[in-house]
């Protein structure tokens, strides 16, 4: 309930977060053995005693489908007396249709009302068993979650509530207009920052006309436009138990979860599944470039390579994390900040999606490094391109991956974010095991080939906010 | 999930409200100290097998001397770098080798450093935290290009942001005369005239176990960890330190107001008032009261801002209050809101302050009071769902030197105040000579 609030906050925040300093650190430069600074020590001397190697997550996935059609994924954990009920809805704001920020108005709707309570009542009787209710809206997806202390009464009061939120939500106009009001307040909000305006002319041109291209916030136009009707046909059409999947990790029996599956989803909308989204294309080279008064000069470049589904997936994930997206050990970080000190951030990123998968590298830098910095990016893209990683970075970024699976999967929070990963885009139950066993197959050559044949650096899309745009021909100039 | 764990503390100086609550009665929790005054706090947790390895140090931006502001931060960046058995990458190198993940922080009071891996891997994490803790090596050019990483993090984070800009200005009212009133990340022309003798003479005057808490959480065992902290951390020397005053509660600073034209295209308004922490309280009641008072405010989305100056009312598209109670020194209540299209910042800031003054005349009901525990007792299970966040929590607690088995009783001592309570905190501290009140508004008008 309240991550909507919080979303709003968010300019606020971003001024409290001045609070923390984060050092972000990496250099990828691999040295076989610790330098010896006196011929007996050997540092860390601590290595002989700790495990070098990890094993492959186990989980037991339980799975099954509601007499309604949602497919549910459980994982019960006993320690703690609190569950995680986690529903994902195809209906992120790839299906906005002509109304920019639908989607994301009608997930934000689900708390404001039901047929029985009004807003207040309604989170008063969340709060007063300090149930928490959260809503989210991305490009695929729209989630609702509920975290519950599973204690009998409070359980069934939670589940009855959220099963309120889920299957009776009123959409009432007062509320319907608050919220647009507020979601207007955070476009202008999002002009006061390079980012958001960033993102959100990257993803115009990556994209175009393809159902991920435009902002899912809406645009001033479009979100006077969506009224009462709107909200209430997207949800009968979208928020269906066919088109839903259910994630429950928590301290649940076998029993009890298919009850509260079915108790969740008998009374949601009748109605198909989302039909798929046509496969985003990839795009030819383009440089776009917004005029803004900043002492940084914001880049993102990238295109489509391929997603999951894909056997070239793995490589090119592997690849990524060597290149920039392992933070603290990847060449990006460690050729551009690291030597030269021209950046804070610097991160390469694949995002698997249900109809593309972006390939993207963003950084930031003052505004007269803009030029050295975007040469110094691309030459490393393109020699990791045509040269691929060394057999150590290889090495280093598997047992990277590898070793720190078990992080991922040790909470209820992050193994209802797995669970509902691989219910909604329909990964194998063992998708982390398997992935696991992949990635120690990946070598140097397969990343080389396959960044090769998913990803030309002469043909990239480039967004850049700032007081200049960066010399466009730096994208086409190629490296010695 | 790199930064989940710092998202985490980020929640933790936000909402302390709430954050404090979520302790929790644990038999598993131990804690030891060291001969060389090292403290020692181990949370054992079992669930999977994973651990944090923290080390936080008293010392953060408060404690700089004009002209040095931001050197706790500088120097955080520094401890990548390099030490006496380790060059430049190595460190990260090792932690990647073995499937870790780290990160660091700088705050007002403190500078904390984490390590996240396979339980397994608990001596190498403390091995690198006592190599880092005693043997840093400071370099010329290293520092000379990190002050450059430094002030891109500064343009990034406040110089193109006007809502941090305008909290960094309001921060230098907010608490006068104090080692508050200076960004954490330091000033720009601190930053531009960084020395690395600057950064070597804050290490050498802080960085030593007598100055240091570490905090392990997540699958190991106590006496375990502590044989091994011990064998890390036990030759490393104590250092004289400087004298640090008892904390006291400062008298009033008197009403402060501030009017800012900046880059914002939403106006927003920001209040604050200097109140007594934990630390401070003369009467140990108000420390709980105002964390009550701060719940009846904003604990949830039926919480009387939320409800009536953002629904019923509809004058801020966002408004909060929080009470940052948990302080080496005094404590702070504050209120933000962002305004909605047509209404003033003057008639915003009225409505927040009758909301206070309500309060201050008419005890809140006990209802909303059973709201706000409720919603605590619910929080003290769910935060025991992160490891991480476990040790954020015992760090956060030690720094502002209160005891974890303190903290655990905060959820019991909140149950004995009473609506009573909330009033006279709100009557007896929101005043005006405790206030400081700043109107953000846009540079261009929009109608001209």
């Amino acid at each position: 309930m309240s991550t909507s609030r919080l979303s709003l906050l968010l300019a606020i925040a971003l001024m409290v977060s001045a609070l923390i300093g984060i050092a972000m650190y990496t250099n990828s430069e691999v040295k076989p053995t610790p330098e010896l600074e006196e011929a007996t020590v050997v540092f860390p001397t601590s290595l002989e005693a700790i495990e070098d190697h990890s094993e492959a997550p186990a989980m037991e996935i339980q799975t099954w489908r509601t007499e309604a059609g949602t497919k549910v994924l459980f994982l019960p954990t006993e320690q703690l007396p609190m569950v995680d009920f986690r529903l994902t809805f195809n209906a992120g704001s790839a299906r906005d249709g002509q109304l920019p920020g639908l989607a994301r108005l009608t997930n934000a709707m689900l708390d404001q009302g039901t047929q029985a309570l009004d807003v207040t009542a309604l989170a008063e009787a969340f709060e007063n068993i300090g149930a928490e209710l959260s809503l989210d809206s991305h490009r695929d997806m729209a989630v609702a979650a509920l975290t519950t202390l599973t204690d009998e009464p409070i359980l069934n009061k939670a589940v009855d509530l959220f099963t309120q939120v889920l299957s009776e939500p009123s959409f009432p106009e007062e509320n319907l207009n608050r919220l647009r009001t507020r979601t207007l307040q955070q476009l202008k909000m999002q002009q006061q920052t390079p980012g958001p305006q960033l993102s959100r002319a990257f993803q115009a041109a990556l994209f175009k006309e393809h159902p991920y291209g435009h902002p899912a916030i809406g645009t001033e136009e479009s979100l006077n436009q969506i009224d009462v009707q709107a909200l209430k046909r997207f949800y009968h059409t979208y928020y269906t138990a066919a088109n839903a999947t259910l994630a429950m990790v928590g301290d649940l029996d076998r029993q009890q979860a298919e009850a509260i599956s079915e108790q969740l989803t008998a009374s949601l909308p009748q109605g198909e599944a989302a039909p798929e989204l046509p496969p985003a294309q990839i795009q030819t080279a383009e440089a776009v470039h917004i005029p803004f008064n900043s002492s940084q000069t914001h880049i993102t470049l990238g295109n489509q390579v391929v997603g999951r589904e894909h056997p070239d997936y793995v490589p090119l994930f592997v690849g990524n994390h060597i290149l920039g997206g392992g933070g603290f050990s990847a060449i990006l970080m460690d050729e551009v900040r690291q030597k030269r000190g021209l950046v804070y951030g610097i991160y390469s990123t694949i995002s698997p999606m249900a109809a593309a998968a972006p390939f993207t590298i963003q950084l930031q830098t003052a505004n007269h490094n803009k030029d050295e910095a975007l040469t110094l990016t691309l030459s490393l893209l393109r020699e990791f391109v045509e040269k691929g990683p060394t057999d150590k970075q290889v090495a280093l970024a598997i047992n990277d991956l590898t070793g720190s699976f078990a992080l991922g999967t040790a909470s209820n929070s992050a193994l209802v974010g797995q669970l509902s990963v691989i219910g909604f885009y329909d990964l194998p139950l063992d998708y982390l095991s398997e992935l696991y066993e992949a990635l120690q197959q990946v070598d140097a050559q397969a990343i080389q080939e396959a960044f090769a044949k998913h990803l030309n650096p002469e043909a990239l899309v480039m967004a850049s906010i700032g007081p200049e745009a960066p010399k466009e021909e730096i994208l086409h100039e190629q490296d010695e | 999930m790199l930064k989940r764990c710092l998202l985490l503390l980020l929640f933790l100086c936000l909402q302390p409200s709430f954050a404090w609550a979520s302790s929790t009665s644990q038999p598993n929790t131990h804690s030891y100290t060291l001969p060389n005054g090292l403290e020692l706090i181990v949370k054992e947790d079992h669930r999977a097998p994973v651990v944090t390895v923290m080390v936080w140090y008293r010392v953060g931006s408060i404690d700089e001397p004009n002209g040095m502001t931001g050197i706790s931060h500088m120097l955080e960046h520094m401890l990548f770098k390099h030490t006496k058995h380790l060059t430049p990458g190595e460190y990260t190198e090792l932690v990647a080798r073995y499937g870790g993940r780290t990160n660091a922080f700088t705050s007002y009071e403190y500078t904390g450093y984490y390590q996240e891996y396979e339980a397994s891997r608990l001596p190498l994490a403390l091995e690198l935290e006592a190599e880092r803790m005693a043997n840093l090596v400071i370099h010329e050019d290293e520092f000379y290009r990190e002050a450059k990483v430094v002030h891109e993090e500064r343009r990034q984070r406040t110089d193109d942001n006007p809502n941090a800009l305008a909290w960094e200005k309001f921060s230098a009212i907010l608490r006068p005369g104090t080692g508050y009133a200076h960004p954490v990340i330091g000033w720009q022309r601190d930053i531009e005239g960084f020395a690395p003798s600057q950064a070597q003479a804050w290490y050498e005057q802080w960085y030593a176990p007598n100055n240091a808490v570490v905090v392990v959480a997540g699958d190991v065992e106590a006496e375990h960890t502590a044989k091994l902290v011990q064998q890390y951390f036990g030759a490393l020397e104590a250092k004289p330190l400087p004298h640090r005053p008892k904390p006291q509660l400062a008298p009033p600073a008197g009403e402060r107001r501030l009017q800012l034209k900046l880059g914002v295209q939403v106006p927003t308004l920001l209040m604050g008032w200097n109140v007594p922490s934990l630390a401070t309280a003369e009467n140990e009641k108000d420390f709980y009261a105002l964390l009550m008072l701060a719940g009846v405010l904003d604990g949830g989305y039926s919480a009387r801002i939320e409800r009536h100056i953002v629904r019923e009312q509809q004058l801020a598209a966002g408004a909060g209050a929080s009470y940052q109670g948990i302080a080496r020194e005094d404590g702070l209540f504050t209120i933000s809101a962002t305004a909605n299209p047509g209404v003033s910042l003057q008639t915003l800031e009225a409505k927040l302050l009758e909301e206070i003054n309500t309060l201050a005349k008419t005890p809140p009901s006990q209802e909303e009071l059973e709201r706000v525990r409720a919603q605590v007792l619910a929080n003290k299970v769910f935060s025991q769902d992160s490891v991480c966040g476990q040790a954020m929590e015992l760090g956060y607690y030690a720094m502002a030197n209160i005891h974890w088995q303190e903290a655990e009783k905060f959820a019991d001592k909140l149950a004995n105040i009473t609506p009573e309570d909330v009033s006279r905190v709100a009557k007896q501290w929101l005043i005006p000579e405790r206030s400081a009140i700043a109107h953000v508004q846009p540079q261009v008008q929009e109608e001209e």
